[in-house]
């Protein structure tokens, strides 16, 4: 069965998005490597592997289906506590995603490869084998939890699994019963999860089977908690929960002795719990009347097995207050004749309705239960902080909105018309009607500009995506060099909520690859060197994101050796690549920024200058083609950082429309930083270089005219159209400023794509094609072209 | 007039698969859910003449969908079946026992889930 192609799309993205969560939770696990997992993050990788082995096996995938297999086998081991989660276990799984990521690779290009193929099925084979397997109990902990049977047998494996190891560790067990409206109860059911979640475990959310009326509806939540009951009710005031502590039993093989002893005198072993182990008692499950003794003899035994912080003293205080809503069991009939009625709202009070009471949420768009396809919640509740804003998350193609925002760029040529359409009626009206019409015209085209603004707006915000995704990825990436290198590193990532667009953020991903695989590799010592340099053995490297104005600046750092500015001189000059004249004259900066030019690195100069230099040029190019520029910052013995300053859309634009020896060009408005009068007496030449001095600053200049080979017009004055990108400046001089307009640039084809200093042309509603100046190329260029000349 | 067979399902992708084998079926129409919450949200709205449920999902897990169901008089006659994977015996073998009428493994043949369609809903 092969299926249509467009449904192999749809495979594959969804494939895609199982494996980026897998890939999120993966990087949470391996960042708290020696910390005891979060069972709902292992749990949710392993409902990532089942789903990806469900959906590989509808669609025929059958590698993707194999590997999937294995992996969900070893996670659901995991999950259920057969087997330890070591760095072996997690090395593998890592590797898995990478095995995954290649076979989807292979399947969105419709290639198979054996050697791909022969990979993944060996993971698979080793993911069956690995592990060692977690010593069996000699009793089930679950037996000792006193839940009806009913209630038992619609808990999954792996629920069952979470509960038997929260009785196994002593946790205090509860029920949590809640009623909602039918209307909104997931919302009502969200807010509750964010309030259990940083208490404790819910383990299962049953919807009770007894009809709630015809409105509403009830849930119990069967969750664990170490905290006592009186936080456990402020964590969910203003909630319509009602509380019952579920009874758990005390084990009985291993605690023969100590039960006789409790027997004897409750009092004292009370009493001593209180003192030396009050975390233990706060984990006893029934109140203190009859049941006491039983909390004090289970904290007793249970000793050993729970290492827990010793931090609570309000122990005594929790078991008394459990006293008054201790209800064993879950038999809904004992509960209602034991449920509170001066704490909490009965749940008559809620099946009548929402009330005042229920939280204070919007109710679901009558849209959003439609087939569901808005509401799709496919991760735990662990990874989101609540079910909305997983209902607000759309994912777009790109090709749509391409799409669209060419619409938009249409739709801002027929407003540039109408505008000018306007303009000379209202100016060559003689009669007043015709006057009449301009007004009108010109007010429907405000109208008309006014609805594009929040289209293209609306379209604009639709294609950004948070740079974190890349970060992620690369977070991963890290950890492999790192290991491959052999050094010590701490891999910070900051600003990932930073948002680009989504083309930019794609592009991203490999010239960061780039400048942190050379981070790893060569800018950070092996732990020896460093200490034998009084710096920490393990070395630090940064990603950082942030947004300045309506650009964004990643930052790529490490507190490495730096590089070496003398050497990038010697090798400069070497490669030809600069003269010696030229080198007198380069201060510290301009050095460093060599390492850029192609034809730099080679081989060889990767380990004469601590790899530096690899293919930076690369780098730089692809930044180029995103309108972005890279600055390099370095200390030798402290350090280096990458800068990359990059916009934040490359969609539609505002540009100032300038003019030079009656020709127009088209300047993006987000590098202009200012316009300036100039007269030709107030140009002058600085180390043959044409500067200008703006309020005490030197200012490099150029003429666009000569830049371009236009012939020059004698002028009275020049305007000087100040750009800069990062920390680089220039100002270059035009004859004519035309106003501001938005425009939508399309990439120049054929010969015409080489051409320095111009990034595409564009229309300015006139039917003309206007070039469209490339900034950042711009300001090498303007740098460069003096350097040559020189 | 068709009859309509609730489908829930968290992966978008084995959604539409089960979905246009269901409506591939004349006289049946699929609603599809994402999840366990929606289900319950679209019991008392519709009439469904049957249901299709994953088991592990993110909100409520099938079984305690199954057993919502076979509790409520109102829908307790609606026959259920089950979508699971191969491994999943345990959660497989409770939903048969809380009430559930059939299961199918994924990946399964359209062929087996269209038989099993026309004989609970007694289609030609």
């Amino acid at each position: 069965m092969s299926p249509p192609s467009k449904a192999l799309a749809e495979f594959v993205a969804e494939a895609t998005e199982i494996l980026e969560a897998l890939g999120k939770d993966l990087l949470v696990l391996d960042e708290r490597r020696g910390h005891e997992a979060d069972p709902d993050r292992v749990n949710g990788i392993f409902r990532a592997a089942h789903s990806l082995k469900g959906l590989a096996g509808l669609f025929g995938q059958e590698r993707i289906s194999r590997l999937a297999h294995g992996t969900e086998d070893l996670l659901d081991r995991l999950r259920l506590g057969k087997l330890h989660l070591n760095d072996a276990v997690l090395d593998t799984l890592i590797e898995a995603l990478d095995a995954f990521q290649a076979l989807l690779a292979e399947t969105a290009r419709g290639t198979e490869t054996d050697g791909l193929t022969r990979r993944a099925d060996g993971m698979a084979e080793r993911l069956g084998r690995l592990g060692e397997v977690s010593v069996a109990l000699d009793e089930d902990p679950l037996e000792r939890l006193e839940l009806d049977a009913q209630v038992r047998s619609v808990f999954t494996e792996y629920e069952e699994h979470r509960l038997r190891e929260n009785v196994r560790k002593g946790v205090s067990m509860w029920r949590v019963r809640a009623a909602f409206d039918l209307s909104d109860f997931d919302m009502g059911l969200a807010d509750l999860n964010t309030r259990l979640k940083p208490l404790g475990e819910v383990i299962s959310t049953l919807p009770s089977a007894q009809p709630g009326g015809a409105h509403g509806i009830a849930f119990d939540l069967i969750f664990g908690t170490q905290v006592s009951m009186p936080e456990l009710e402020s964590g969910l005031k203003g909630t319509p929960a009602e509380l019952a502590r579920l009874a758990v039993r005390p084990a009985t093989t291993r605690s023969a002795e100590a039960l006789a002893r409790a027997t004897e005198s409750p009092a004292i072993v009370l009493g001593t719990l209180g003192v030396a182990s009050a975390p233990e008692a706060s984990t006893g499950t029934s109140p203190p009347t009859k049941r006491g003794v039983r909390a004090a003899v289970e904290g007793g035994t249970h000793q050993p097995l729970l290492p827990l912080a010793s931090e609570r003293s309000d122990t005594e205080q929790g078991e008394t207050g459990a006293s008054a809503h201790g209800v064993p069991g879950l038999d809904s009939e004992s509960d209602e004749e034991h449920a509170p009625s001066a704490k909490g709202p009965s749940l008559v009070t809620y099946l009548q309705g929402p009330g005042g009471r229920a939280p204070a949420l919007a109710a679901t768009p009558p849209g959003a239960s439609q087939a569901g396809a808005g509401a799709a919640s496919s991760s735990s509740a662990s990874a989101e902080p609540s079910l909305r804003s997983l209902t607000q998350t759309v994912r777009v193609d790109i090709g749509k909105l391409d799409g669209l925002i060419n619409m938009v760029g249409e739709l801002l040529l027929i407003k540039a018309s109408l505008q000018r359409l306007a303009e000379s009626a209202r100016q060559d009206g003689v009669v007043p009607l015709s006057k009449l019409f301009g007004q009108e015209l010109a007010r429907e085209t405000r109208g008309l500009e006014r609805k594009l603004e929040a289209l293209q707006e609306g379209l604009l915000e639709a294609r950004m995506v948070p740079v974190g995704q890349v970060f992620d990825k690369l977070a991963r990436l890290v950890r492999r060099i790192t290991r491959e290198a052999g050094k010590e590193i701490d891999f910070v990532i900051g600003g990932g909520e930073v948002e680009l667009d989504k083309l930019i953020v794609e592009e991203l991903s490999d010239p960061l690859m780039h400048l942190i695989r050379n981070a790893i590799d060569h800018g950070v010592e092996s732990p020896d060197t460093r200490l034998a340099a009084g710096k920490p053995r393990r070395a630090v490297v940064s990603l950082r994101a942030e947004q300045k104005g309506n650009h964004v600046v990643i930052q790529v750092s490490d507190d490495g050796a730096g590089i070496d500015e003398l050497r990038v001189r010697e090798v400069a000059l070497t490669r030809g690549l600069i003269t010696h004249a030229q080198a007198e004259e380069m201060g510290r900066r301009e050095l460093l920024n060599l390492i850029f030019l192609p034809g730099f690195s080679t081989a060889r100069s990767v380990s004469e200058l601590s790899g530096r230099g690899v293919g930076l040029d690369v780098v730089k190019n692809n930044l180029g083609n995103l309108s972005g520029i890279i600055d390099v910052w370095s200390e030798r013995g402290k350090g280096t950082a990458f800068h990359l300053t990059l916009p934040v859309t490359l969609a539609i634009i505002r540009a100032l429309v300038v003019g030079v020896s009656a020709r127009t060009y088209a300047v993006p408005l987000n590098s202009v930083l200012e316009i300036l009068s100039v007269q030709p007496r107030e140009i002058r030449t600085m180390e043959r270089r044409e500067v200008l001095d703006v309020r005490g600053q030197t200012l490099p200049f150029v003429r666009l005219a000569r830049l371009f080979g236009l012939p020059e017009r004698p002028v009275s004055r020049y305007f000087v159209v100040v750009v800069g990108l990062a920390q680089e400046r220039l100002g270059i001089a035009v004859d004519e400023l035309h106003g501001q307009q938005d425009i939508v640039t399309k990439p120049l084809g054929g010969r015409l794509q080489s051409v320095r200093g111009i990034s595409g042309a564009t229309d300015l509603g006139n039917r003309r094609p206007v070039l469209v100046l490339d900034v950042a190329a711009l300001l090498e260029e303007g740098l460069a072209l003096e350097r040559r000349r020189a | 007039m068709r009859v309509k067979v609730l489908i829930v399902e968290d992966s978008k992708a084995s959604r539409e698969y089960i979905a246009s084998t269901v409506e591939a079926v004349e006289g049946i129409e699929a609603v599809v859910t994402s999840s366990g919450f929606e289900a319950l949200k679209l019991l008392p709205r519709h009439r469904f003449e049957l249901i299709i449920t994953d088991i592990n999902m993110p909100d409520i897990n099938g079984l305690e969908l199954i057993n919502f169901v076979k509790k409520n008089p109102n829908y307790r006659d609606v026959p259920l079946f089950i979508i699971t994977t191969e491994g999943r015996e345990q959660d497989r073998d409770r939903g048969m026992a809380l009430g559930a009428a059939e299961y199918l493994v994924k990946p399964f043949q359209p062929g087996s889930l269209e038989g099993l369609l026309r004989r609970y809903l007694k289609l030609p």
